[in-house]
């Protein structure tokens, strides 16, 4: 029944496993031979450049040598024994005198009153409803040129809009039909006459670009913009200035917008654009925080309102910013700014240096001091005007200028005491710190109907006069009287003292 | 030489004192604590203000002649010595 059996063995394979051995290949490979090449060169002409400076001091005495003149150095000698006793009798008595304490010359006419000389406007602009942004005075004093734009709508404008200008001094001026329209597609908000150049305008418009305009041409007036390219500013460009750039006689022209940029361009005449030759940005967290700020910084950025340039030293600028903030800039600034790149061709830096006592809302404008290198004034929403000194956070003085808005402030050219504010209500208000009250010497209404004034300047050559540009699209040009243009006995010794009121 | 320079340096240092020129008759700066442009400016100025004062004082009074200029402005006072062959001007800030 049951038998041994031996079956062979059965192998199977298996359906899946190759085995790997069998599947052997060998490959080659060879490459190119690498070439190899030797070039030698050698330059046959060499030059060789020194210069020398003189030094100062050897300057000053391109004035005869001594040693050619010995015999006159005796006699300069004697000269100087013999006067210097009186000389300096004079300068001791002369140092300690009042003898001239409150005494002032009348050399011009006194001028009473202040009128308005001029109430310009632009009639299809008017229609349109444009605001005049900014207003500026050519470097010859008798051209002002008016930007239009808008202040109250915060839409992404593409509105047609243009820039004004005429010269005060042409016989036959019209107020209602400006000397020359230079169309802009895109609202301006900024404008700013060249240092020396009476035809040269820069402007800044609402949609981030910056231009150089030229009056002179009237085919083509764009002489150089910044298109719309990934250096310029993305948001409404706030302020453009011109500042003296690194070679003598040479200017560059400083933008500054909401987006919290701050841009240094120069003019490439050849191919008509702005080139970026340096940029700053100002970013929450990177800005110097010496008294509590209430909102935390973060990285978003600081939407600069206004900028001032220091005249004193080139080095220095102010920026007040949406949130409140005034912060001192410095140009040589070379820490690099906490945000990321964004296809610009330069690497932005952080120039903030120092923050000032923040405000309630946004600064609209800031000017400093003619007269005084700390001294500057602030002004914004809150309706107060903060005159601050450069080496303390919180405002030496704080004025009440009006209930509302105020808009631009302005020091004037030639009275060291003396600024005017630009209110909400459709006034000027001009101050005189050498006043015992805290009231405004003069107030100056531009009748636009309670309608905001949103600028002013004073005019650098004529400084009696003062242009105001409003909301209702006019600009009036106001002639001063004497008492707020010709400057006080020691009205500088005033302002220094103000100035020296810093809380120790 | 070091004598003409510590009367200047002496004169210099005096309250309120901005500078000091000395200028040639031909009005030309021989010494001066300025810079070069203000100097040249200020010698050419005052060397032809000061030849007009003394020929105005001499004319009103020929045995009489000039001694001193003081000039009064808002921000300075000048005062010049003058002598046959050179002026001395001084420009200070006057005391507060």
């Amino acid at each position: 029944m049951f038998t041994d059996e031996a079956l062979d063995i059965v192998s199977v394979e298996s359906q899946w496993r190759k085995s790997q051995q069998l599947a052997q290949e060998s490959r080659g490979c060879q490459t190119r031979p690498v070439r190899t090449a030797e070039v030698e060169i050698q330059a046959l002409l060499t030059s060789d450049n020194g210069t020398q400076t003189v030094p100062e001091d050897h300057l000053a005495c391109q004035l005869p040598r001594d040693g050619e003149l010995l015999p006159e150095l005796s006699r300069l000698m004697d000269f100087l024994n013999r006067v210097e006793g009186m000389v300096i009798k004079e300068l001791s008595t002369n140092a300690k005198s009042h003898a001239f304490d409150g005494f002032d010359v009348n050399w011009e006419d006194h001028n009473e009153t202040v009128s308005c000389m001029h109430r310009l406007h632009h009639p299809s602009a008017q229609e349109k409803g444009l605001h005049v942004t900014s207003v500026s005075w050519s470097c010859t004093g008798s051209v002002i040129a008016c930007a239009f734009g808008r202040v109250d709508d915060g839409d992404w404008s593409t509105e047609k809009s243009c820039v004004c200008s005429w010269n005060l001094d042409r016989r036959g001026l019209d107020p209602k039909r400006p000397d020359t329209v230079i169309d802009v597609t895109k609202p301006v908000m900024s404008l700013s006459f060249h240092p020396t150049v009476p035809s040269l305008i820069a402007g800044g418009l609402y949609s981030g670009e910056v231009v150089v305009w030229d009056t002179n041409r009237t085919q083509d007036p764009i002489l150089a913009q910044t298109g719309l390219s990934a250096d310029t500013h993305r948001e409404p460009v706030y302020q453009v200035a011109w500042v003296p750039g690194s070679r003598r006689g040479e200017v560059w022209v400083l933008s500054a917008g909401s987006g919290g940029r701050v841009l240094l361009w120069t003019v490439d005449l050849d191919q008509g654009r702005l080139v970026l030759i340096a940029g700053y940005a100002l970013v929450g967290k990177q800005v110097p925080h010496n008294s509590v700020v209430r909102k935390a910084g973060g990285s978003s950025s600081v939407g600069v309102t206004s900028l001032a340039l220091s005249p004193w030293d080139s080095d220095t600028f102010l920026v007040g910013s949406e949130g409140g903030l005034v912060l001192k800039c410095s140009f040589s600034a070379q820490t690099l700014a906490a945000v990321s790149p964004d296809g610009e061709s330069v690497s932005l830096r952080a120039p903030a240096q120092f923050s000032f006592s923040p405000r309630g809302g946004p600064i609209h404008s800031l000017h400093f001091s003619p007269f005084h290198r700390n001294l500057f004034v602030s002004v914004g929403t809150d309706g107060l005007a903060h005159l601050h000194s450069l080496l303390q956070a919180d405002p030496l003085l704080s004025l009440q200028v009006s209930d509302s808005y105020v808009f631009g402030v302005r020091w004037s050219p030639t009275r060291p005491l003396l600024f005017a504010a630009a209110t909400g209500q459709g006034l000027v208000q001009v101050f005189d710190l050498g006043r015992r009250s805290l009231r405004p010497a003069a107030t100056l209404d531009q009748l636009t109907g309670g309608q905001p004034v949103y600028c002013l300047e004073f005019n650098p050559r004529r400084t009696d006069l003062l242009a105001v540009g409003n909301a209702d699209g006019s600009v009036n040009i106001w002639h001063l009287s004497t008492e707020l243009t010709e400057q006080g006995h020691r009205e500088t010794a005033q302002l220094e003292q103000i100035a020296n009121e810093v809380a120790e | 030489m070091a004598e003409v320079e510590e009367t200047l340096k002496r004169i210099q240092s005096h309250k309120g004192v901005i500078g000091t020129i000395v200028v040639n008759a031909e009005g030309i700066p021989i010494r001066t604590t300025l810079d070069n442009s203000t100097t040249i400016q200020y010698a050419g100025l005052l060397h032809q203000l000061t030849m007009k004062a003394r020929s105005t004082v001499r004319d009103i009074d020929p045995q009489n002649d000039l001694t001193f200029l003081r000039i009064r402005s808002k921000k300075h006072e000048i005062m010049v010595a003058p002598d046959k062959e050179y002026l001395l001007i001084v420009i200070q800030k006057p005391g507060e």
